[in-house]
């Protein structure tokens, strides 16, 4: 006889709750961030120059902006991700694990949201210079 | 009755040393840094979108010493994590699971992390040169 409920069983989620699905967004975000990084990591290194004219005017360009906005988006899921893991692996006191796990979605979001609206600021024009 | 109090998860002491679980914990060092650079990331386009004086105030902080180590530290954090990171693909993808296979790709990441971070910095650094 199993203690599980028939909807748990019909799921066929086991007792993480969330089945496989962690683990499965972080290999999809890893193999989406393989070109996206490698893209953006490359494209700063070869500019002429890092002055603000220079990056000003290649993150301004559609496909720049349009891939940055991509890869901060990406990357920022696949840190929450990583993170996340490490605070379930090392914070075992209740209520401090929940408390870090939250402000740990709280700053992301934060970083992650705040990146992606420089991009867009940059890309339609509305600067303060 | 008290709940007894057992080890939950990871318990890092039991491992001896070697090449397989040093390079899975620098696969998580290397992810935390990577994490903290993006908030480094942010910081730089906001003030990129801030106008010149904040792009400027950003890149002395970037161009100091701390924030060169940090940089060339980010560099290799970034390039040992992919190296790694498709290495651990690759096992998921059922490949790769022999000792001198396991070692080799191994070694090709933490090696080959080294080996470009060193030659990216030195290309920047002899660009900087007048």
């Amino acid at each position: 006889m199993s203690l599980r409920s028939p909807l748990s069983r019909v799921l066929g989620l086991g007792s993480a709750k969330d089945g496989t699905g962690h683990w499965w967004a972080e290999r999809v975000t890893s193999v989406a961030l393989i070109p996206l990084t490698l893209w953006f990591f490359f494209s700063l290194l070869l500019l002429p120059g890092l002055d603000y004219g220079t990056a000003r005017a290649w993150l301004a360009l559609p496909i720049s902006s349009f891939l940055a906005v991509l890869s901060i988006g990406v990357l920022t899921f696949h840190a929450y991700l990583g993170t996340t893991t490490v605070i379930e692996d090392y914070v075992h006191a209740a209520g401090m694990k929940v408390l870090s796990l939250m402000l740990l979605r709280f700053v992301h979001v934060l970083v992650g949201g705040a990146g992606i609206f420089a991009v867009l600021r940059v890309a339609f024009g509305s600067s303060a210079s | 009755m008290p709940a007894r109090v057992r080890p939950l998860s990871p318990h890092l002491e039991v491992y001896r040393w070697q090449i397989g679980n040093t390079l899975s914990i620098l696969h998580r060092f290397t992810g935390l840094a990577l994490a903290l650079g993006l908030v480094a990331l942010s910081y730089w386009l906001i003030c990129l979108a801030g106008g010149e004086e904040a792009y400027g105030g950003a890149m002395r902080i970037f161009a100091s010493p701390p924030g060169l180590m940090f940089l060339i530290g980010w560099t290799f954090s970034f390039l040992y994590h992919l190296l790694n990171g498709m290495r651990h693909l690759l096992w998921d993808a059922g490949y790769g699971f022999e000792r001198t296979q396991r070692h080799v790709s191994g070694w090709i990441a933490v090696l080959g992390a080294v080996g470009l971070t060193a030659c990216i910095w030195l290309v920047i650094w002899r660009g900087l040169q007048p």
